[in-house]
């Protein structure tokens, strides 16, 4: 995928700090020397191309209610089905295959413990299978924010 | 008192425990791409846009938010190798190692988390995102090599698929 150099600006400059003005866009524009609505159409093409997940708060996931990581080990031919049944869960956000026995993880999140504990158990009634229950005990790499390297970026798509 | 000090006050009154759900729960699915986003969000939790902009500033002065802002997908910026690498560590050496780990800056992400004995043996846990296994491969036997861990037991996990990857919602589900 292509990314023109605003777009990599916005990517690699506003993972944290967004502005927190009535008009953020406009601000971004003003420090990157372009307009407002050069802003909006860039971060609107960044979705569009599934590349933006959102504009938003990371929340310290302690702080903010109860959250853990799961695993469960599916046999292989059920793999697609059972992350099919897992995913309709709204508490369940991220969701990959990994290369190992255990080989479904996911993370949960609720409001608190007891809710939490109550999802794990409906998750393990749903599959049918033992959940592996991974909370976080200490944090030692907390922010987020992501260079990207533009500069090797496979090129998948050409301009028509 | 003069009367533009009450509107002051006004505006920058706390939002109510229900409002501050709400805002959450709207922040969760991300900001409208819009002129005025915060006004939009403000509106639609009947709430001011002042007393939104001011929420979030306090969550983030809690400590609540860790950051605010762009959430971009990894794998559609060409990151597609992502290994989950799994340490079973000694105890007594998690939190030394766990500092070192973390100070790398092909590590994402660095956690302690419980054993479940005898099915799960690892303690420690570190994400590394690369733009190719055979790169992310390396990457893991540097470190190993360069921080004296190849004699701890780890195993490698690589994501082959993505089945979801959204914001947590956090949020109690009121109705």
């Amino acid at each position: 995928m292509q990314f023109t150099s605003l777009q990599q600006s916005l990517i690699n400059r506003y993972q944290k700090g967004f502005p927190l003005t009535s008009q953020p866009f406009k601000q971004i524009a003003q420090e990157l020397n372009t307009d407002e609505n050069e802003v909006i159409a860039a971060f609107n093409q960044l979705q569009q191309d599934n590349v933006l997940s959102r504009i938003g708060p990371v929340f310290d996931h302690k702080k903010a209610g109860a959250s853990t990581l799961a695993a469960i080990a599916v046999p292989i031919d059920q793999l697609d089905e059972i992350a099919e049944r897992v995913n309709k869960f709204e508490q369940v956000n991220h969701n990959y295959a990994r290369e190992h026995t255990y080989n479904l993880w996911f993370v949960v999140t609720d409001s608190d413990w007891l809710a939490l504990n109550k999802t794990l158990e409906e998750i393990e009634q749903v599959t049918g299978l033992a959940v592996l229950v991974l909370p976080m005990e200490a944090s030692y790499h907390i922010d987020l924010s992501f260079d990207v390297d533009f500069s090797q970026a496979p090129v998948k798509r050409l301009e028509n | 008192m003069p009367i533009h000090n009450i509107d002051i006050e006004l505006e920058t009154e706390q939002l109510t425990v229900q409002q501050q759900l709400m805002l959450r729960e709207a922040l969760e699915k991300g900001l409208p791409i819009s002129p005025q986003p915060y006004l939009d969000i403000a509106n639609s939790i009947n709430a001011q846009e002042a007393q939104v902009l001011n929420q979030i500033d306090l969550w983030q002065n809690d400590g609540l938010i860790k950051r605010f802002g762009v959430v971009v997908k990894h794998r559609q910026l060409g990151y597609t190798a992502n290994a989950m690498v799994v340490w079973d560590i000694p105890n007594e050496q998690v939190d030394q190692i766990a500092r070192q780990l973390s100070n790398r800056k092909e590590v994402s992400l660095c956690y302690q988390r419980p054993r479940r004995l005898p099915d799960w043996t690892y303690n420690l846990f570190c994400m590394i995102h690369g733009k190719s296994r055979t790169v992310v491969e390396q990457q893991i036997a540097d470190i190993s090599e360069q921080l004296g861990l190849e004699h701890i037991k780890k195993d490698v996990l690589f994501s082959n698929k993505a089945f979801k990857q959204n914001g947590a919602r956090y949020r109690k589900r009121i109705n």
